[in-house]
């Protein structure tokens, strides 16, 4: 029997927005669902309502039952001593979930007592346990720190120990390492492995990662617009996916493991849920609607012998041919690459970055600031983007990437080092050269929300770099750049509010090209964006960069994407380069400890790989930037250290080491004492 | 789009609709109100001195003979343009201040702040009262700069402040590493996005600005004769409100009503812009 089971869930909020319609799932002991689909499409509002936690005004219908017992008509204090009981609830920011006045043990052990008559002392005790199964150091001591004193990570973790106190057998979690950086998302999924073998409980997973998902989930669930449209076993989905969206939504995503020449996105946006279409809600996006399509709103229904269910009137036809996403989605066509480029040797250096320094000063008192010690957020990198080249920057947060791209942006000297942009060095600008040179110096953030001005329609928006740069001409060059980017110039008059999140950063590419720059600084351009959109604005990076020439300094955390975009990786850690070198050669042969612990925490999106992998699980969080460590700075977390002899372990606390080329002929170099040979990603069978 | 949804608020919002309402039939009688009566301020009635109001003066007269209707809307649009553009200015003034400070920090910053700062500790009434007669030859106008010059201190702080997180931006950022100069930055990118404050902000200061003229001119220190506003209009007829109350009632009256109406609609806008209220 299940232990938690919803059948034809539906939300509806005020004004007509249909959320949620139609859910049904059942979830059994031990077993985990992942719930997948773009943001918008009710996975939130699904767990929401099933834990009975939606704003007022939300109407619900259905039923929801915990073993047999219907949630949904419960009085409000029954269900309470469900919550934290019988099911638990972890989130994507943990910081909300715990009060900050008090200290995490205090928290966790009043968890354990809502529920469990023990005295005081002994849920103190329980709650250092928890915290010691989750995985955080000298629990004793930790748990009476304050919440603002954990990491993201170490604040996760402690967020699973909390929803598991008291044993529960439902744990609902919503995009529990959404906010979190590869390698401690590594660790906290490992953490919630534990935690489900601990307590045997059904886990429901939300995530829109699909990676994550292969790796955890027994079967899955896809949602869209409110709707499920597919569900099955994680290999049923993942290698036969019958409907056409998470056809689609598979094929969009970079692979690290098989790169492809061409990224397959999917056209249009997610309805809104306030306007669906009649029909079939994906039909305005779907490459194989026909007109039956628009007649009426497909049901889940079972297609095959098994468990096996879909949403689309054509299901049984793409079994019976054997579809997949790369055949009935059309690849977009790569730009006619215009003769071999030059080597990289005889090509113009467009930027290079010598010993680049940033420290920032570390203050403390509120009213008699003093200086207590330096962030050392950038400590000496070097590296250099040829004309037409990709360069990518990746790294966990905190690393110093966003210091070193807000660097190169202001043209001026930096503390220590050179910053040369086309052959121009920073430290010698005068006003009106370092105006100059802004013309050829573009930037593309990461919000596309917060880059554009809201108050400003969007042809005020490309003009602005146009007037201060005294063009003429600015209306003919604005509706170029609209449709440069794939929107439609008549859009000009309308609000950065009125377009979805692709477009906004399309809106946010346009006015980087505006003034014709020949280097384009990209901080994290699509990892605001959902995979289907994304692939998308990837492809339009692509083509731009060939069709104008352009060259990339490119910051992403996403690996895979980086592998497909990029021709040349800097990988980065505590304000230093750990491994730099051609793309091939660094995923291919990783010599550093850090990059393969990096390229092994990646989820990907293909459940037998997922199965069959050997994790590389870093201990800890990233160190302070304001306390180093000595010698290597990755020492503190180096897996490969705790294998050497003392007299080499020494060496890497003692002597700091610089990036060397790992041999003479190949772009390819790395800070360590030791680097490694072998490969750390397997192909994938599929 | 916005600027719909902040009417529509405003609208919905009882207090505002009768402060709109109400300021609009003030405005109303104070410039039209003159063409319906049957005297101008400056006519003199020399039969009726110190009369009660009537048929033919509505509101009385003075012991000059003045018509106390004529005069009292004379009055009362000085005290509202004086109102209106003590507020423009000193909103204007506290925006640019507020965001060279906070958008170019460093001595810019501590500059203006000094300054700013200056002012608030300076006993403002007193300077505005030894300077304000001396300025006879200039007219009301200098009265205007000075009630200004010593309102916008608190306001441009609290744009200072708003300004340091904007500063952040990325939109403004982008502005800047496109290399679009810092003022044209504050005009285009930072003032604009301040706006709701500033409109609160404006409206409120209106009655400040009514209120401070009012102060001041019944000390003698602002409005100057043959100028009138309500402030010397409530200070002449304050002597003798036992025996002849319709010279004190009538201005005072207004005054009250119209700081009331424009606070009321002060308030609306707040609520209306401030999305974290959900009216
Ligand atoms: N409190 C609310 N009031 C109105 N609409 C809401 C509310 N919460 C969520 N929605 C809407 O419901 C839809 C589904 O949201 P959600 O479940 O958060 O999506 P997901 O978690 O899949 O990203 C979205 O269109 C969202 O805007
Ligand atoms: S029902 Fe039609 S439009 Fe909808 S997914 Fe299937 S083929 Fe596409
Ligand atoms: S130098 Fe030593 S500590 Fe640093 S990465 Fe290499 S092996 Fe690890
Ligand atoms: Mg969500």
């Amino acid at each position: 029997m299940p232990i938690l089971e919803v059948n034809d869930l539906n939300v509806t909020f005020r004004g007509g927005i249909k959320a949620v319609r139609g859910v049904s799932y059942q979830l059994g002991q031990g077993e985990v669902l992942g719930i997948v689909g773009e943001s918008g499409s009710g996975k939130s509002v699904t767990s929401l309502a099933v834990m009975g936690l939606l704003p007022p005004g939300a109407e619900v219908s259905g039923s929801v039952k915990l073993h047999g017992r219907e949630l949904l008509d419960m009085p409000e204090d029954e269900l309470i001593g469900l919550r934290g009981k019988t099911i638990g609830m972890i989130f994507q920011d943990p910081l909300s979930a715990f009060t900050p006045v008090y200290t995490i043990g205090d928290q966790i052990a009043e968890a354990v007592r809502i529920h469990q008559k023990i005295g005081k002392d002994k849920a103190a005790k329980r709650a250092v346990e928890l915290l010691d199964l989750v995985g955080i150091p000298h629990p004793d001591v930790r748990a009476k720190a304050f919440p603002h004193e954990f990491s993201g990570g170490m604040r996760q973790r402690a967020m699973i120990a909390m929803a598991i106190a008291n044993d529960p057998d439902v744990l609902i979690c919503d995009e529990p390492t959404t906010a979190l950086d590869v390698t401690i998302q590594a660790q906290v999924l490992e953490v919630l492995k534990t935690a489900q073998r601990e307590t045997g409980a059904g886990i429901v997973m939300i995530t829109h990662d699909l990676g994550v998902v292969a790796g955890i989930a027994d079967r899955v669930l896809v949602m869209y617009a409110g709707k499920p449209v597919e569900l099955g076993t994680v290999d049923e989905i993942y290698y036969r996916p019958r409907q056409p969206y998470t056809m689609g939504l598979l094929a969009s995503i970079p692979r690290m493991d098989r790169p492809t020449a061409r990224l397959i996105p999917i056209d249009g946006n997610p309805p809104s849920p306030a306007a669906l279409p009649p029909g079939c809600p994906f039909a305005p996006r779907c490459p194989m609607r026909v007109s039956a399509c628009d007649e009426a709103e497909p049901d889940l229904e079972r297609i095959g012998p098994g468990t096996r269910m879909s949403a689309c009137i054509r299901s049984h036809e793409i079994e019976l041919k054997g579809l997949d996403g790369a055949t009935i989605y059309p690849v977009p066509e790569a730009p006619a690459e215009t003769a071999e480029p030059r080597p990289r040797a005889e090509r113009d250096t467009v930027l290079s970055v010598e010993n680049m320094i940033r420290h920032y000063p570390l203050m403390k008192g509120a009213v008699f600031k003093r200086r207590v010690g330096t962030v050392h957020a950038v400590d000496g990198i070097s590296f250099d983007v040829a004309e037409g080249e990709t360069l990518a920057l990746v790294g966990e947060s905190g690393c110093g990437k966003t210091t070193t791209l807000q660097q190169i942006m202001q043209l001026e000297a930096p503390q220590g080092g050179t910053v040369v942009v086309l052959g121009k060095d920073s430290a010698t600008l005068a006003r009106a050269d370092r105006k100059a040179l802004r013309r050829d110096l573009q930037i593309v953030f990461q919000d596309p929300m917060a880059a554009l001005d809201p108050r400003m329609p969007v042809g005020d928006i490309l003009a602005e770099p146009l007037r201060a740069h005294g063009h003429k001409d600015i209306g003919a060059r604005i509706a170029e750049l609209l449709s440069l980017v794939g929107l439609d110039p008549s859009h000009a008059q309308r609000y950065p509010q009125h377009f979805s999140g692709g477009q906004r950063q399309r809106i946010g590419i346009a006015r980087a090209l505006a003034l014709e720059p020949r280097l384009i600084v990209l901080d994290e351009p699509v990892s605001a964006l959902d995979v289907s959109i994304q692939a998308g604005v990837i492809n339009l990076l692509e083509d731009l960069k060939v069709r104008l020439g352009l060259s990339y300094l490119f910051v992403a955390h996403d690996l895979s994407v980086v592998r497909h975009l990029a021709d040349r990786i800097a990988v980065m850690y505590l304000g230093r380069i750990a491994e730099i070198g051609t793309v091939d050669e660094v995923y291919g042969r990783p010599a550093h400890p850090y990059t393969r612990a990096l390229l092994s925490a990646i989820p990907l999106p293909d459940p037998d790989l997922e199965r069959s992998r050997e994790r590389i699980l870093l201990e800890g969080d990233l160190p302070s930037p304001a306390d180093p460590p000595s010698g290597c700075r990755f020492r503190t977390r180096c897996p490969k250290r705790a294998l050497l002899g003392a007299e080499e372990a020494r060496r890497c606390a003692e002597e700091e080491p610089s990036v060397v080329r790992l041999a003479p002929v190949v772009d390819h170099g790395a800070a360590c004492h030791y680097p490694e040979e072998a490969e750390v990603v397997v192909t994938s069978r599929h | 789009m916005r600027s719909k949804v902040v009417l529509a608020r405003l609208a919905r919002n009882p207090q505002a609709r009768y402060g709109l309402v109400a300021l609009l039939l003030l405005l109303l009688l104070a410039y039209v109100g003159p063409f319906v009566g049957a005297h101008t301020w400056t006519d003199k009635d020399f039969l009726a001195f110190l009369e009660p109001p009537s048929a033919e003066h509505w509101w009385g007269t003075t012991q000059i003979g003045q018509d106390v209707y004529a005069v009292t809307l004379r009055g009362m649009q000085k005290s509202i343009v004086i109102g209106f553009l003590v507020a423009l200015f000193s909103t204007g003034l506290a925006a640019l201040v507020g965001a060279a400070a906070g958008y170019f920090g460093g001595w810019v910053d501590r500059a203006l702040m000094w300054g700013a700062d200056l002012l608030l500790v300076l006993p403002s009434f007193l300077i505005i009262a030894i300077l304000s007669p001396n300025l006879k030859g200039g007219s009301w106008l200098w009265f205007v700069v000075l009630l200004a010059a010593f309102s916008w201190m608190i306001t441009s702080r609290v744009v200072r402040s708003m300004t340091l997180s904007l500063r952040e931006r990325e939109y403004i950022l982008a502005a800047r590493y496109m290399g679009i100069p810092g003022w044209r930055i504050i005009l285009r990118h930072v003032v604009p996005n301040l706006s709701s404050l500033l409109i609160i902000d404006a409206t409120l200061n209106v009655s400040a600005a009514i209120i401070g003229e009012a102060s001041l001119s019944f000390f003698g220190f602002g409005v100057q004769p043959p100028d009138v506003s309500l402030g010397t209009l409530i200070a002449a007829g304050s002597g003798q409100v036992t025996g002849y109350p319709w010279l004190f009632l009538f201005p005072a009256g207004l005054l009250v009503l119209l700081v009331l109406s424009v606070n009321l609609v002060g308030d609306g806008l707040r609520d209306a812009l401030d999305p974290g209220s959900n009216q």
